[in-house]
């Protein structure tokens, strides 16, 4: 490991961020308490209330670790203070976001228990969005912004670009998280999938984006490293993507400047391939190019082998990002989307294979000479079985994509199984492979149980493999009922009866959730005594080090 | 392969990627604003009533689309269960559109007149006393939350300035049209009757002292995949496949 000593003089210069950074919470504060005394709407109202105390609390804390003193963090080569704090709040709200899914999954299978007639806020209809935002951008998120920022200064061998302008990424996206959450229970939503916070909370996020780039981006300037490092590409390709997705996606007409509400810029056939446009490249640009970043990273590092192939990464990444974002009208086949926009998406889709392949073989065969360390690494065997399921469901995706099997599979729960045998075994295992990695390096100190990580591993394992086989069954079976015809040429069942059958499936997939979720647990449970009561990594540096050292 | 300028300078790299990611979704996306034929011309559809569109705030606001799409694929099965395909001038007011991706409950494009306002509110009020097998969550607070229907006007101002043709007389009488469509006896009906052609009119919920939050959403229901004048229109004329 690099320490240098902090080279600036001892007092410290002027710098930007420390007025821009106050700058932003201060306006942030001001503007929420002007909705919170002026607003007509309680919602709005409410939301000025928590957005304000939010701003207040790190208007607090920047002072504190900021005003006349230099934080202990700036005198160290890398920032890792900001990195620590991501991965605290990764496992939380990946706790929180697992824990609710837990408990919409067990709404469908036994309503008559999991409803409360005098509590809207507990209604799927707006704990669906709190389960899907949770997981994918509280948890999702905050593990790529951690692991974005350890990774981009490990491989430009550069401390992180702005100072604390890397706090205000962090504390203002879980700040938006936190408004977000707190609005679906409230009722406040733009109903666009992945994309339900409203305007405001929209354009608070396009602040904390715009700084999150410029934070990677001047990282990547300052880099002392020649090339820029394959991992960075993915990520850089991440968070433009996801701008532009989320500004174009996110286009409104507030009712006023003091309501919650809005009305989106475009509408009907329009908004619905907006829509599935963002939705879908949320799926692959957060979800598919952000965490193969962290794959191309921790799996070298981890197996202590290079990438496999420089090329194919070349070529799997300007592919892959040109092609998906050709893919999101396979959402909308057989509906009111013009035909050629149909065949477009569901062409493009198929070629999406290609690409997706050449990344999991890419991480895959990075193990070649390697192969031995599975069997004693289970941090390493989460990672490449999440690059598995990543091949599985980049082959799923594509066959789903071809209008006779959408025909079927569309509007079932097959589609809900797809996208969690992708989220729970590629997003998932790789997110939390990379929290195992992360937690030791940071803090220097030995991973607690190597145990306990088989018992997260098999346990999780088990709840993919009930909650994806129940799905998949679940959805053909939906889609087939739908479609049956008796000997009369009527349709053969009620919709009624369909729900009726799923309800064997559905507590299956709950058992699936729960032990997923156990999983998790044991995971936080490892990390936090890894933290407090581990034992420093002696001289024997673990394996991520080493290969840092021959640089 | 000469990658190297791109992977030694940020700038073209940050340049290349967005090069690289803007080519599909402007080849998709743009030209279904001003190629012909990608809406339909039928005749029927009009802007949703005041009271229509605070119900459908209400199904917004509710999550209703997690569960239940409202668009009708062009097959067999489908156009049996639910009626005749969505089309796309159907869902052209609607700001956002509420096709849905999932059916973990019918579709709802067409409910309109399917079942009987008393059917909805008990429906909504206690899902499983009505289909034993339903897993929809209870609605009962709807039948009890007065709307809140204060800014009505900047609702349909808000709409007109996002392209949909609300006219000013529509929107200078959106009050008057909204209390009018919730109760039968009232004065304006005619007015507002004229001002939306097709709109029923009536006490949704069976409880004449207020207008509830149940009022709207079942004006809203009520009226999904009604407006379209299907005996009109040709689904086999050139200037509708699309």
């Amino acid at each position: 490991m690099q320490v240098e000593t902090m080279r600036a003089p001892a007092q410290t210069p002027w710098r930007f961020d420390h007025y821009f950074v106050p700058l932003v919470i201060f306006f942030g504060l001001v503007a929420s308490l002007i909705e919170a005394a002026r607003s007509p709407d309680p919602r709005m109202v409410a939301q000025g209330w928590i957005f304000g105390v939010c701003m207040a609390v790190t208007g607090v804390w920047y002072m504190w670790m900021y005003a006349s003193r230099t934080p202990a963090d700036e005198k160290q080569f890398y920032a890792e203070a900001v990195i620590k704090a991501g991965v605290g709040a990764s496992m939380f709200w990946g706790i929180a976001g697992m824990l609710v899914g837990v408990i919409i999954a067990l709404q469908l299978s036994f309503p008559h228990l999991f409803y409360f007639a005098d509590e809207p806020w507990t209604n799927f209809g707006r704990l669906r969005p709190l389960h899907t935002s949770a997981v994918i951008f509280a948890f999702g998120g905050n593990v790529l912004i951690a692991t974005s920022f350890y990774v981009v200064q490990r491989t430009c061998r550069a401390r992180l670009f702005g100072g604390s302008l890397s706090w205000l990424v962090f504390w203002g996206y879980n700040i938006f998280i936190v408004l977000a959450g707190t609005g679906y229970l409230l009722g406040i939503s733009e109903s666009r999938e992945y994309a339900e916070p409203e305007w405001y909370a929209d354009l608070w996020l396009t602040i904390v984006w715009v700084c999150y780039l410029v934070v990677f981006l001047g990282t990547l300037i300052r880099r002392k490293e020649p090339h820029i490092y394959v991992a960075n590409w993915f990520y850089l390709s991440f968070i433009i993507t996801i701008a532009v997705l989320h500004v174009v996606n996110n286009l409104s007409m507030p009712v006023s400047l003091l309501e919650s509400k809005s009305y989106s810029l475009f509408s009907g056939v329009q908004d619905a391939l907006t829509q599935w446009w963002y939705g879908h490249n949320a799926v692959g640009f957060f979800l598919t190019a952000g965490f193969l970043g962290i794959m191309y990273y921790f799996i070298p590092k981890r197996a202590e082998r290079p990438v496999y192939s420089y090329r194919l990464s070349i070529i799997h990444f300007w592919s892959l990002i040109f092609i998906y974002i050709w893919a999101g009208p396979h959402h909308l086949l057989y509906t009111a989307l013009p035909e050629w926009a149909q065949t477009l998406g569901m062409t493009f889709s198929i070629i999406l294979w290609m690409p997706s392949w050449g990344g999991m073989i890419n991480g895959m065969m990075t193990l070649s000479g390697a192969w031995d360390k599975l069997r004693t690494d289970p941090v390493l065997r989460m990672m490449v079985v999440s690059v598995a399921f990543y091949g599985m469901a980049t082959f799923e995706g594509p066959a789903m994509s071809v209008k006779a099997v959408n025909a079927l599979s569309h509007y079932t729960n097959w589609t809900i199984g797809h996208v969690h045998s992708g989220a729970l075994g590629w997003v998932g295992y790789v997110s939390f492979g990379a929290l195992y990695c992360l937690v030791p390096w940071l803090w220097k100190k030995k991973l607690y149980s190597n145990a306990l990580v088989e018992w997260h591993f098999w346990i999780s394992t088990l709840g993919i493999v009930l909650y994806i086989t129940s799905m998949w069954v679940a959805g053909i079976m939906q889609g087939l009922m739908w479609r049956a015809y008796n000997e009369f040429g009527f349709l053969e069942y009620a919709f009624s009866e369909t729900v009726l059958a799923m309800h064997p499936y559905y507590i299956i997939r709950a058992l699936g959730g729960i032990l997923y979720l156990a999983g998790t647990l044991i995971m936080a449970f490892n990390l936090w005594k890894t933290i407090r009561s581990g034992v420093p990594a002696t001289a024997a540096a673990p394996a991520g080090l080493v290969a840092e050292a021959a640089q | 392969m000469n990658h190297a300028w791109l992977e030694k300078n940020s700038a073209f790299l940050l340049i290349g990627i967005i090069l690289v990611i803007a080519i599909g979704g402007l080849v998709e996306i743009a030209p279904l604003f001003w190629v012909g034929g990608t809406v339909e011309k039928v005749s029927g559809m009009r802007p949703y009533t005041p009271l229509e569109l605070e119900g459908r705030n209400i199904y917004v606001r509710e999550g209703c689309y997690v569960c239940h799409s409202q668009q009708i694929r062009t097959l067999r099965d489908e156009v049996e269960r639910y009626g005749h395909y969505s089309l796309a001038a159907e869902s052209m007011y609607d700001h956002p559109f509420q096709w849905g991706s999932e059916r973990t409950g019918p579709d709802l494009a067409r409910v309109g007149g399917k079942y009987s306002d008393q059917w909805h509110q008990s429906h909504m009020i206690d899902p499983r006393a009505v289909v034993p097998e339903s897993i929809m969550p209870p609605y009962k607070f709807l039948f009890s939350t007065p709307l809140d229907y204060r800014d009505i006007k900047k609702i349909l101002v808000t709409n007109r300035e996002v392209g949909v043709p609300y006219t000013q007389e529509q929107i200078d009488n959106a009050k008057q049209d909204l209390e009018a469509q919730a109760d039968p006896n009232a004065d304006g009906l005619d007015a507002m009757q004229k001002r939306y052609p097709k709109a029923q009119a009536r006490d949704f919920d069976g409880n004449p002292d207020t207008i509830t939050e149940g009022d709207a959403l079942i004006a809203y229901l009520q009226m999904l995949g009604t407006l379209v004048d299907f005996k009109s229109y040709r689904a086999t004329a050139p200037e509708n496949r699309r």
